[in-house]
């Protein structure tokens, strides 16, 4: 854990150490966590309330204590909020933040193994950089959990994704292998050579082959779930990597790390991010569950969900949807509208603002924002701003497997807090003071520094290369 | 006879003109015409009827700079008549309350791929590239424009447009003429097309021509050779005697005589400084960089050049070229006095130029930087429209201008805000009141959500 450097408003390492000992729920490290309360500011707690005015937030130890509207200081920084929003830190999912540098450079580029003889099993635990410019900027856009996942390329199958926080530290990762992607419809059918059809063969015939090896090399339950991290460089290694070579049969496609990697979605121990946007795509994805009773599934894009809300509704499945793709942009899109989320969730589905549907994550709260514009369009189904900004904080940390621990500021809560400047929802809104764990981000980057050295043009003293 | 059709036949008319006196030094090769003397594929767009309109008691924001509380805005017959405070008659004109609403000129977006780029994004639909060639100024856009793209719809609906840009893309170092459409729905692109408005012309720098070509083993492969082929292209032109026609060579005339407008795509600074001398070198103008991530850099040698400025609010990262990405991009150009729009290069970008204005505007604000209002409005139309040539007719609230305005139902630098009705050439095109007053491409008919809010 690297301190930010020059922040006069941490309190001294020594006073925090009792937090250390923390029992194992913690998220993340927390050996810098500093008690502060933040008064009088706009508080949203993330749970799809609507904003409160004058509130108070409590954050002691790394974790929150309490908000509300009464609550007196208890000690540590005060921080005066008025005319400030607080809220939980954003939770963007999915994303491949930490993946790579410079996105057509490939060598700083790990987003996609084109290449790769393995799919299922790729793990983006072990290669997620912190020092990733992406992961700063997107700190200071007031982003603190993302998930970040490869995306399928060599197959149907991307590998298998991680929850990580954008704290300023060397341990990005709160979960690894979190959960499986696999992509079906038009980008599955290619991938899997060149018709849905061999898509649905493939998909089947891995869990099967999963199943199969589950059985016979005694792969342990919840292998894929390790707990999550706390101190340091203790990512474990993946059991089933180290496990016995039992023999297989001879007509077997997946390599044995892919089939492995799959065990714990057919048993239901890792959930299945399924990447689908047709109606009747969906509907074909929720019936595997006939098939494969213990699949946990999410569904990720779903630009035509609102045509079969009732179904995913039913079916008890959440969804990462696309939030304002309104347009045709293939086949499988034909119905998309940006009424899609308003129309998903009046018919009870649970979803989260896909971030890996826009040019940046960053702009996750510009699209919550519009969904809440939507609501005074006649014809169109957009949100309340509570239920706007839940599918940008709970909701979403509630799919990665955070709820009640990310995403909230509810009590017991890690303590992702972010001040803001305004509405966190409007453009231009941006945050001032950012929190993980309880522990004061940076909020310098790259663009930042360009920004302090180009506010003026001055050279008449020096090149701007000596402006720094 | 109609506004649109007055200006296209004024326009044919001087285009012959110059072609039959013979006044010119140079030969002028690059008007391309029919065998009566008529330029080809000439605009059949003809505004729609609509009312005599008077919005009153919104905000109103005129585009130059011009802010009026409780407001009026006047037009009929196609043009603005006046607007001013609340004391202006509205005798004569359907009176519209815009109460708690504000009124802009139409939204222009100079750099869009709808309809040579459209949904769905179907190879067969790939019609944006000629990318058989580092220089292709013989194509045109409009050659490729399928009218019935259904992102036309949606940045009207949305966005509030109600002209643009449509550029060839990026692939080639030239990539050919540019077209100005109106944003009506209409059978043919001449049916779009914007009366009267000049051509463009299409040219990129850096990452994209050189990768393009560089990875099929020709020319050009580097940087260098992105300005060698150029420079050559331009000698080529400038001894182009117009004897035997030249595509290609007539939109490069064209360009070197002052009447089509360079578009250049280029991010980073420095490269952009070497397109500027390369201008001089060769005797034209570039119009604007689009995308110039970098601009902020040289916002002083941009203002000396009176070259504008189209960029995002936010894109970065996407690659090398686009590494020095910032959020200030606007405003620090605007601080040294360059011309700054927002585009949006991206049919979903073109829904919220609005509200990218509004991201650019707030980065200037936490460094110290004060753009008004009134002024950041600008940046997504009268400056758009200024550098598509296209100014004279539309891009501000003035007198004797194309009624093309947008009534919000708020704030339009708000993300809670919404066009409530666009009209465009003083005709009603949409209207989020009414379900029926919104265009719906024939491609939708038929599918699931046709005519839905999109």
């Amino acid at each position: 854990m690297s301190r930010p450097a020059n922040n006069k408003r941490l309190t001294p390492l020594g006073a925090l150490g009792v937090f250390c000992g923390l029992a194992g729920a913690a998220i993340g490290y927390q050996a810098n966590a500093q008690d502060f309360t933040i008064e009088n500011a706009t508080v949203a707690m993330g749970d799809g309330s609507e904003p409160m005015e004058g509130a108070t937030v409590i954050v002691r130890g790394g974790k929150i204590v309490s908000v509300g509207t009464g609550a007196a200081s208890t000690g540590g920084e005060r921080i005066d909020g008025t005319g400030m929003w607080v809220t939980p830190g954003l939770v963007a999912s999915v994303t491949s933040l930490g993946l790579w540098d410079v996105g057509a450079v490939s060598e700083s580029n790990d987003t996609a193994a084109r290449e790769s003889p393995f799919s299922a099993a790729l793990d983006a635990a072990p290669i997620v950089n912190p020092n990733s410019q992406h992961i700063l900027v997107h700190r200071a856009a007031g982003i603190t959990r993302a998930a970040t996942v490869t995306m399928p390329s060599a197959s149907i199958f991307g590998g298998q994704g991680a929850i990580i926080d954008l704290g300023a530290d060397a341990n990005p990762v709160t979960r690894s292998r979190a959960f499986q992607i696999v992509t079906l419809g038009e980008i599955g059918a290619r991938l899997s050579g060149g018709s849905r059809a061999s898509a649905h063969v493939l998909f089947r015939n891995a869990l099967r082959e999963a199943t199969k090896l589950g059985e016979d090399s005694r792969i342990p339950g919840m292998s894929s779930r390790p707990p999550e991290q706390g101190l340091g460089d203790d990512v474990p290694i993946d059991p089933r990597l180290a496990g016995e070579d039992n023999e297989r049969a001879g007509d077997v496609l997946l390599s044995r790390f892919d089939a492995a990697a799959l065990v714990p979605v057919v048993r239901g121990e890792q959930p299945l991010y399924v990447m689908v946007e047709r109606a009747s795509d969906i509907r074909s994805v929720l019936a595997l569950k006939r098939e494969f009773a213990d699949l946990d599934l999410v569904l990720v894009g779903a630009s035509e969900g609102w045509l079969v809300a009732q179904d995913i509704a039913a079916a008890g499945v959440p969804v990462i949807a696309d939030g304002l793709d309104d347009l045709p942009q293939n086949f499988e899109e034909l119905a998309a509208t940006q009424s899609n989320i308003g129309r998903m969730v009046k018919a009870g589905v649970k979803v989260a603002i896909n971030a890996s549907a826009m040019e940046n994550p960053r702009n996750l709260n510009q699209y919550a924002g519009n969904l809440v514009a939507l609501s005074r369009i006649p014809g169109a189904d957009g949100l309340t701003w509570g239920q706007a900004f839940a599918t940008i904080t709970s909701v979403p940390a509630e799919i990665s497997g955070l709820t009640g621990r990310a995403g909230t500021l509810g009590t017991g809560a890690s303590g992702d807090v972010v001040m803001w400047d305004g509405d966190p929802l409007e453009v231009g809104s941006m945050p001032v003071r950012v929190f993980i764990d309880g522990i004061e981000q940076p909020l310098d980057n790259h663009q930042s520094r360009l920004k302090e050295r180009y506010r003026d043009l001055d050279e008449s003293d020096l090149p701007k290369g000596y402006d720094w | 006879m109609k506004l649109g059709s007055l200006i296209a036949g004024l326009s044919a008319l001087a285009l012959t003109a110059c072609a039959s006196t013979g006044d010119e030094p140079r030969p002028r090769t690059n008007a391309a015409m029919t065998a009566d003397g008529h330029a080809p594929y000439a605009s059949t767009y003809e505004r729609y009827p609509g009312r005599p309109t008077a919005l009153v008691g919104a905000t109103v924001y005129d585009g130059r700079g011009g802010q009026i509380e409780n407001g009026t805005v006047l037009f009929r017959d196609g043009e603005i008549v006046q607007i001013g405070d609340a004391s202006l008659s509205t005798d004569g004109y359907d009176r519209i309350d815009g109460t708690g609403k504000f009124v802009t000129p139409g939204v222009i977006d100079i750099h869009s791929h709808l309809g040579d780029y459209p949904t769905p994004s179907v190879d067969a639909h790939a019609d944006g590239n000629e990318a058989t060639s580092p220089m292709t100024p013989e194509v045109w856009a409009e050659h490729s424009v399928w009218p019935q793209d259904p992102g036309f719809t949606r940045a009207l609906a949305n966005g509030g447009i109600t002209a643009l840009q449509i550029l060839p893309g990026s692939a080639n170092l030239t990539g050919g003429r540019s077209v100005t459409l109106k944003n009506v729905s209409a059978r043919t692109v001449q049916g779009m097309k914007f009366p009267g408005a000049p051509y463009g012309m299409k040219m990129a720098c850096g990452e994209n021509p050189k990768r393009v070509y560089g990875g099929r083993g020709r020319m050009p492969s580097t940087r260098m050779g992105n300005f060698a082929v150029n420079r050559q292209m331009w000698l080529d032109a400038q001894a182009y005697d117009g004897e035997k026609r030249d595509l290609g060579k007539e939109t490069l005339k064209g360009v070197l005589d002052g009447e089509i407008l360079i578009h250049n795509h280029c991010y980073r600074a420095d490269e952009m400084a070497l397109v500027m001398d390369m201008a001089k070198e060769m005797g034209y103008k570039v119009t604007a960089f689009h995308h110039a991530v970098e601009a902020y850099k040289i916002g002083d040698l941009l203002r000396e050049n009176d070259v504008c400025s189209a960029i995002w609010a936010d894109w970065y990262g996407f690659k090398m070229e686009a590494y020095d990405g910032i959020l200030e991009n606007a405003a620090f150009l605007r601080e040294a006095g360059a011309c700054v729009i927002i585009h949006s290069d991206d049919a979903n970008g073109i829904q919220r130029l609005n509200q990218e204005a509004a991201k650019a505007q707030a980065a200037g604000r936490r460094v110290g930087i004060d753009v008004p209002d009134a002024e950041v409005v600008g940046w997504f139309t009268y400056n758009a429209a200024k550098a598509m040539g296209i100014a004279e007719m539309t891009g501000s609230l003035e007198p004797g201008k194309m009624a093309d305005v947008v009534l919000w139902n708020g704030d339009p630098l708000s993300v809670y805000t919404r066009p409530e009705k666009v009209w465009i050439d003083g005709a009603l095109m949409y209207d989020a009141l009414d379900r029926k007053r919104r265009p719906v491409s024939d491609f939708e008919l038929g599918q699931p959500g046709e005519g839905d809010v999109k």
